[in-house]
């Protein structure tokens, strides 16, 4: 099962804590998510400046607070290059809390993987507000359609985007797929790049539509992943998940599909796993293994292609012939095997005529 | 007469290294001396030794070429760094990220004199993020103190470059003429903190430059040769020596780069993979058409993250000098280095090395035996050896990307390292004077440049065009020929979240360097 444990009372992330999160957020970025290390450096240095923020779980939410899910939008290629203004996390807020009528108290990460699993706690720190120990999705998807609360079947009253010279825009849409729709409009006529506040949220709204503990497991994942001696191992084991296979990559396929990168990888096993074969197919993520013709794991459970030697996740567009990798895969929170959250993200909703089969960690 | 030769230089940690070459590409001299902690005593002695073997054919020399890691140590050693004053042309944008986020403390402040985050910029599609604070510049110049050099970053400034120029012009106005300003868009490609990281450090690093380049002219001139000098630059083309002192960061990685051309034109081989086994760790790349592969990945210099085009090289802790632990048998990380002829076994020392276990498996170096080894010693010896040789595999297999027929080009003093047959390669090729490869490689260079460009997709021709202008420029500014100078690289990548299929261009022009060093003897 996926890591559920929340965090505990008085639980804070400290300024320490930032690269162990950003090495855990980056394994369930399941291969997509964006680079972690421009998010890392910034919450550092504000964590650093203003201190430790407080994790909390929905049952410490009382009832006057307020959360809003965060999330960074745009084009990977822009994005290393018009980095976001310090004023712009701010304006995000003021206008959500106008369009709420009521303060913000608490930030969530939209995804856990990735830079936007890492963005938020720095963002919290410079506003003085608390984080919520959950995200979104518990991993990474790309498409804004692929959240918990919309799975629980919570509508999202409203969105702001806010760019880089100050504009906001506040976004009332009939469902996701418009809010998708009209957030990409703007994004584009931002310069490709924006921040994006949605889904406001009440502790009794927040309960069950929201993918507990993840900021609390990344962290945890993290530091096994930068302490262990055997972080592969170590990795998997606070995941509950397994090593599919440890090989190299002997085989890519890259090519660009209706905006998306899409592509398989082969893996070749080596030691004890040679002789065997696996094949990995992507679209910015990690999305189905298979091994003569058999679905070892498919979305919307979790795989993550780590370094075999240092536990590293490694994004679908970093990998290379010849790396020497372990397939990493375990189970998604429960939310996405209902019926609705596999109509959401399940193999069929990313094209693959395949049945779901959930993964369980003795599968192989 | 005719002045057809080459003279190329290698400044490496350890040693450097000096060729001269001929018009048909002949080695006629080479040498091998110790670098010396001034630099300028290993070059003197390095030239002039090849310059004695050369006799009365020394006039013939018309350029000499230089490779140095001396940046790159200057970083890490943290020495002789100017201070930089840093202009970000942008905000509103970016201002989350201040300049020098996440440099190592110690080198921020010896490095940054003060930086500032300014009105200006421009979007991917060229449209301005806000005007150009020029006011603002000129305050923060006013209350900045004790700085030797101005380094300005502009959002987008690859493909929009016009405001880093008004800038350079502005400040020059404000302080005086002879202010030295450096652009971001003359240092690397999109990649906002990496590029300005690596401009910052190029403005560092231009009183160290300067003394690696007068050292070169000094010893020229004191031995009396009629030459014009160049840099050897990461990419495997060189720059004239005002360039390299504009450009110094351009000189990190032109080591790695040299040993790849120098093993591509020795052994003959276009396309190949080339390693280089010194003492210390084997590096590893790739010769594609003539020129080293490039990686794509940001690199870390002295613990600052760069972007500016290196060689993709991999580097494995295997050398002739590696330690072989005597209990386990594993290999290093630890090596002798030039301590080998003391340490190790074949030398009566009482350290087991790489360089052992290859003479224990019928190596022959320097027509010296081993001593009688205990067995559980010798055991140990293969084992490792049987390790070094797996990793090598794997390397060569990993940078082949599934090409079995490229030839394996082995050069450095460690090469016995590499067995004939190495499977994932095709023929190994051991080349006569492998062992000065990287000199080769500095005196063989083309003169290059590279230029980026975003646009719209239906505007492509046009921006390849531009690019391809731009790069030739600066190839030709880098001192090629402008008549042979030709586009030797174009790599286009889409840009996604637009209302229009947008593209990035990327062009390299490298050309045979102008003949000028023939103007006086001609």
């Amino acid at each position: 099962m996926p890591p559920t444990s929340p965090a505990s009372a008085g639980a804070q992330v400290a300024a320490a804590d930032v690269a162990a999160l950003a090495a855990g957020a980056a394994i369930f970025g399941t291969g997509g998510g964006g680079a972690v290390h421009t998010a890392q450096v910034v919450a550092e240095q504000v964590l650093l400046e203003n201190g430790p923020v407080p994790l909390v779980t929905v049952d410490e939410l009382g009832p006057d607070d307020l959360v809003m899910l965060m999330s960074g939008i745009g084009a990977p290629t822009v994005g290393i290059e018009m980095l976001s203004s310090r004023h712009q996390i701010d304006l995000l807020v003021r206008e959500a809390q106008a369009a709420a009528g009521r303060p913000i108290t608490a930030l969530m990460a939209a995804e856990i993987g990735g830079s936007n699993g890492v963005s938020p706690v720095g963002w919290a720190s410079r506003l003085g507000l608390k984080l919520l120990d959950a995200d979104g999705m518990g991993r990474a998807f790309p498409s804004a359609a692929m959240v918990s609360m919309n799975v629980a079947g919570l509508p999202c009253d409203f969105a702001i985007l806010s760019d880089v010279v100050g504009n906001v825009s506040v976004i009332k849409t009939i469902d996701l797929h418009w809010l998708e729709r009209h957030a990409r409009a703007l994004t584009v006529a931002s310069g490709s790049i924006c921040l994006g506040a949605h889904y406001p949220m009440t502790a009794e709204t927040a309960r069950g539509a929201v993918v507990e503990g993840t900021v609390s497991a990344a962290i945890r994942v993290g530091h096994a992943l930068l302490s262990a001696s055997e972080p592969v191992a170590a990795v998997a084991a606070e995941l509950g998940g397994s090593i599919l296979l440890t090989g190299k990559i002997t085989d890519l396929d890259r090519r660009t599909e209706d905006g998306f990168a899409r592509g398989s990888v082969t893996i070749a096993g080596t030691g004890a796993d040679r002789g065997r074969l696996q094949r990995l197919e992507l679209q910015n993520e990690n999305l189905v293994v298979l091994e003569d013709g058999e679905v070892l794991a498919s979305v919307p459970d979790n795989v993550t292609v780590i370094d075999a030697e240092t536990g590293q996740a490694i994004t679908t567009e970093m990998l290379r012939y010849g790396q020497r990798v372990a397939v990493l895969a375990w189970a998604c929170d429960p939310i996405w095997r209902t019926p609705r959250g596999l109509e959401l993200a399940g193999p069929q909703a990313f094209g693959y005529d395949l049945t779901y089969v959930p993964f369980k960690e003795t599968t192989r | 007469m005719n002045r057809d030769l080459s003279l190329g230089v290698d400044v490496g940690g350890t040693n450097t290294d000096a060729v001269v070459i001929d018009g048909a590409g002949r080695v006629l001299a080479s040498t091998k001396q110790a670098t010396s902690d001034d630099v300028t005593g290993g070059i003197r002695a390095a030239i002039a030794a090849v310059l004695a073997q050369l006799g009365e054919q020394r006039s013939r020399v018309s350029r000499v070429m230089l490779g140095t890691t001396h940046a790159t140590n200057a970083i890490v050693a943290r020495r002789d760094l100017d201070r930089v004053a840093a202009i970000r042309l942008g905000a509103p944008a970016a201002t989350e990220y201040p300049p020098l986020l996440g440099w190592p403390k110690g080198l921020a402040g010896l490095v940054l004199a003060g930086s500032a985050m300014v009105g200006g910029g421009h979007m991917v599609d060229g449209t301005p993020i806000a005007p150009l604070d020029r006011d603002g510049i000129r305050r923060f110049l006013d209350r900045t103190e004790g700085f030797d050099a101005v380094a300005v970053t502009g959002i987008f400034s690859p493909s929009s470059p016009e405001q880093e120029l008004a800038v350079a012009e502005l400040v020059r106005e404000h302080l005086g003429p002879h202010t030295r300003v450096f652009l971001s868009q003359d240092i690397g490609p999109t990649g906002l903190l990496e590029r300005e990281n690596a401009t910052v450090l190029n403005a560092a690093l231009y009183s160290v430059a300067r003394s690696v380049t007068e050292a070169l002219v000094t010893v020229v001139a004191e031995e009396g040769i009629d030459a014009v000098t160049f840099f050897a630059q990461n990419d495997g083309t060189l720059m004239s020596l005002d360039y390299a002192a504009q450009y110094p960061v351009l000189t990190i990685g032109s080591g790695p780069a040299n040993s790849i051309r120098g093993a591509a034109h020795l052994s003959g081989a276009e396309h190949a993979i080339v390693v280089d086994v010194g003492g210390t760790t084997s590096d590893l790349g790739v010769v594609v058409n003539g020129f080293p592969r490039e990686s794509t990945l940001p690199r870390e210099i002295g613990g600052v993250r760069t972007n500016f085009r290196m060689p993709d090289i991999l580097s494995l802790g295997i050398g002739g000098g590696t330690t072989v632990d005597p209990r386990t048998g594993a290999v290093g990380p630890g090596s002798v280095g030039h301590r080998i002829t003391e340490q190790a076994l074949l030398f009566g020392g009482g350290t087991p090395t790489l360089t052992d276990a290859a003479a224990l498996a019928g190596a022959v170096v320097g027509g010296r035996s081993l001593p009688s080894l205990p067995p559980v010693t010798s055991a140990l010896l293969k084992t490792a050896l049987e390790d070094a040789r797996q990793q090598l595999e794997d390397a060569v297999e990993r940078l082949s990307l599934g090409r079995a027929d490229l030839p394996l080009v082995v050069v450095g003093g460690g090469g016995f390292l590499v067995p004939d047959g190495l499977p994932g390669a095709g023929q190994v090729l051991r080349p006569e004077h492998g062992d000065v490869a990287n000199a080769v490689g500095a005196a063989i260079s083309l003169a290059g440049g590279r230029a980026d460009q975003i646009s719209s997709l239906h505007d492509r021709e046009a921006a390849v065009a531009q690019a391809s202008e731009a790069a030739v420029a600066k190839a030709i500014h880098a001192g090629a020929d402008p008549l042979r100078v030709s586009i030797v690289d174009i790599l286009e990548t889409p840009v996604t979240y637009t209302d229009h299929p947008t593209v990035k261009v990327s062009v390299k022009a490298a050309g045979p360097l102008a003949r000028l060093g023939e103007k006086t003897g001609a």
